[in-house]
């Protein structure tokens, strides 16, 4: 199990990737890759820790994990890539023609490690509660995570998956709320204010949790700690604390950096922040 | 002509809640999953006797296709069932991304298709479901004729790897195939061979193409009659032959004009083998409240439109 520090490491390295991956490919999303790197990297590298050698779709007797917010997969690519599910080079692939690193995830290349095609929002959490409902009919004591963007929980469906979830008890899931308070046309607050999540999520019956997105010791705590409180008869639901273009000072907090991709000057800026601690692709 | 019998007329619907049962029974992997329309969707048995395996979503039907593309990540079988209008255009992108974009095994089985569920109106009655589902790549398109074929189908898909949409329909209808045929997906089924034109039918105008050939052999005329159950993939092997033995055909569906079946079979003759095509179908305009036949009468979906059509194509076959 690697430390914290090792952790923090492989999410410094994975921050060089996004910044990198979306550079080289001249579009894609930086500022919310960079905010959930570290959850990502803990995640699989210290929670969830699936059999990368032989990927199997229905993941059977592992954890596995569906991104709902599909932009954010610069950083969803790098971890899988550096966790070893495919070779390190592909991730200079990224949004290239014939490439299986698609601009949002896609099932349609084969890529390692992912289970289903996201990118138009609000549709996670529901695939989430399909896949739970599989394990525990099938005897399968693993979970299910899902992230979704803020933002995200703007899209209707999600109301109806939390709805359901709650009333069918579906306690092997682990959902994960993205709170950077960003998205595209601004601030979320001036977008479309969605008041108290964690109020809404607990009318709604979940278990909520809070936890600092961005701090790889509160990750490993809270992830660890909702864990046990899984199979009690209630989904679990993780608020957590992020900063849009977390490690970048000039994308930090900034919804403008939502979709845009930093030229090759706010690259080398970036980079400099970001120190290449297991190599670069 | 060879003879068919109505062996005693029956909604589609409760062929596919039949089939649903014997699924129940035979593999343990298929799930139910319904938006509020258990009854309506015949699906009362089966949500009754396989309790664990039947999934009330209440009427959140965006939340259902997802939870049924979920469901194949961990090798179940799910069959959404709702109305074709519920199943199809209300979660378009829901499919899209989830289940046609991302291959899975999800079976989106529609009732209540077309203008025949009647009384309800325009806003239930979905005219466009086919156009839309045959859009999208590696969809299957199926829609059977009767009970027996409803419920053959339903069998069918439940052993086929990938996204399906299967759509039926509400009202009674004449039930005149084999009780114990074998559905292959697919493949055209030639119900009469006939020389001078070809009709090609779905769903419920099948029948209607049947009885249609009858009153035209009456008057000389030799009509070859295929049942185009599945939209998609499209049979043209047997397309291509018939059109090349009578060099005219005509196009029977209850749905729009625009998407639907004649649209396939007007692109393929086009570009392989053009011939003249006349079609049976709903000219761009919404249904409205009536009964089915009423209905049928009104957008020009009865035998006696397919006799019609099937005379403006010969006058303008050449000879």
């Amino acid at each position: 199990m690697p430390t914290p520090e090792e952790l923090q490491k492989i999410s410094t390295q994975v921050r060089r990737d996004v910044i990198r991956m979306v550079n080289g490919a001249a579009s894609g999303h930086p500022g919310g890759s960079l905010g959930v790197a570290d959850f990502l990297t803990v995640l699989y590298f210290a929670i969830m820790r699936p059999d990368h050698a032989q990927f199997t779709m229905n993941g059977k007797n592992e954890d596995i994990f569906f991104l709902s917010n599909g932009h954010v997969c610069p950083a969803w690519y790098s971890v899988l890539a550096r966790y070893g599910f495919f070779p390190l080079p592909e991730l200079g692939t990224l949004r290239k023609l014939g490439a299986r690193l698609q601009g949002h995830p896609s099932t349609m290349e084969h890529l390692p490690g992912i289970r289903i095609a996201s990118g138009s929002l609000g549709q996670g959490l529901s695939v989430s509660i399909g896949a739970a409902i599989a394990k525990k009919m099938n005897g399968d004591k693993h979970l299910v995570y899902t992230l979704c963007g803020d933002g995200e929980l703007q899209e209707g469906q999600n109301w109806e998956a939390l709805m359901f979830a709650a009333a069918k008890k579906i306690d092997n899931l682990i959902a994960v709320i993205d709170y950077n308070g960003k998205q595209i046309d601004g601030p979320t607050e001036k977008v479309l204010p969605m008041g108290s999540l964690r109020a809404k999520f607990e009318a709604f019956g979940w278990e909520v949790t809070d936890m600092n997105g961005n701090d790889i010791p509160d990750i490993l705590r809270v992830l660890n700690a909702v864990k046990s409180m899984t199979g009690k008869g209630k989904p679990n639901m993780i608020i957590m604390h992020t900063h849009m273009g977390f490690g970048v000072d000039f994308m930090m907090d900034k919804h403008e950096w939502h979709g845009v991709p930093p030229t090759n000057e706010q690259a080398l800026n970036a980079l400099g922040q970001l120190q290449e601690t297991l190599g670069d692709y | 002509m060879k003879d068919y019998i109505d062996s005693g007329s029956k909604d589609t619907r409760s062929g596919f809640g039949e089939a649903m049962n014997e699924l129940g029974r035979s593999n343990p992997d298929v799930i139910a999953l319904c938006a509020d329309l258990t009854p309506s969707m015949k699906l009362e048995a089966f949500a009754r006797d396989y309790p664990e395996r039947f999934i009330e979503t209440g009427i959140a039907e965006a939340n259902m296709i997802c939870i049924a593309a979920g469901l194949t990540i961990g090798g179940k079988i799910p069959f959404t069932a709702t109305f074709a209008n519920f199943s199809t255009g209300r979660v378009y992108d829901q499919i899209r991304q989830s289940v046609a974009y991302s291959k899975k095994n999800v079976k989106i089985c529609a009732s209540h298709a077309g203008v025949t569920l009647g009384e309800d109106g325009a806003t239930h009655q979905n005219i466009e479901d086919l156009g839309m589902m045959k859009m999208l790549p590696n969809m299957t398109v199926i829609n059977p004729c009767d009970f027996n074929q409803t419920k053959a189908a339903t069998l069918a898909v439940a052993s086929y790897e990938g996204p399906v949409y299967l759509r039926f329909g509400r009202p009674k209808v004449p039930n005149f195939t084999s009780s114990d045929q074998k559905f292959e997906i697919g493949k055209a089924l030639i119900l009469n061979e006939g020389v001078d034109v070809t009709i090609i039918a779905t769903g419920h105008l099948v029948w209607k193409s049947l009885e249609a050939c009858r009153i035209l052999e009456e008057q000389g005329i030799s009509s070859e009659v295929i049942n185009i159950h599945t939209i998609k993939p499209l049979d043209e092997e047997a397309v291509l032959a018939s059109a090349g033995k009578t060099g005219c055909v005509v196009t029977a569906e209850e749905h729009q004009r625009n998407g639907g079946l004649g649209d396939s079979i007007a692109q393929l003759l086009s570009r392989k083998f053009p011939v003249p095509v006349e079609m049976v179908a709903i000219d761009d305009v919404f249904g409205e409240s009536g009964t089915p036949e009423e209905l049928l009468e009104k957008f020009g979906l009865e035998t006696i439109d397919v006799v019609k059509a099937v005379k403006a194509v010969l006058s303008r076959k050449k000879t």
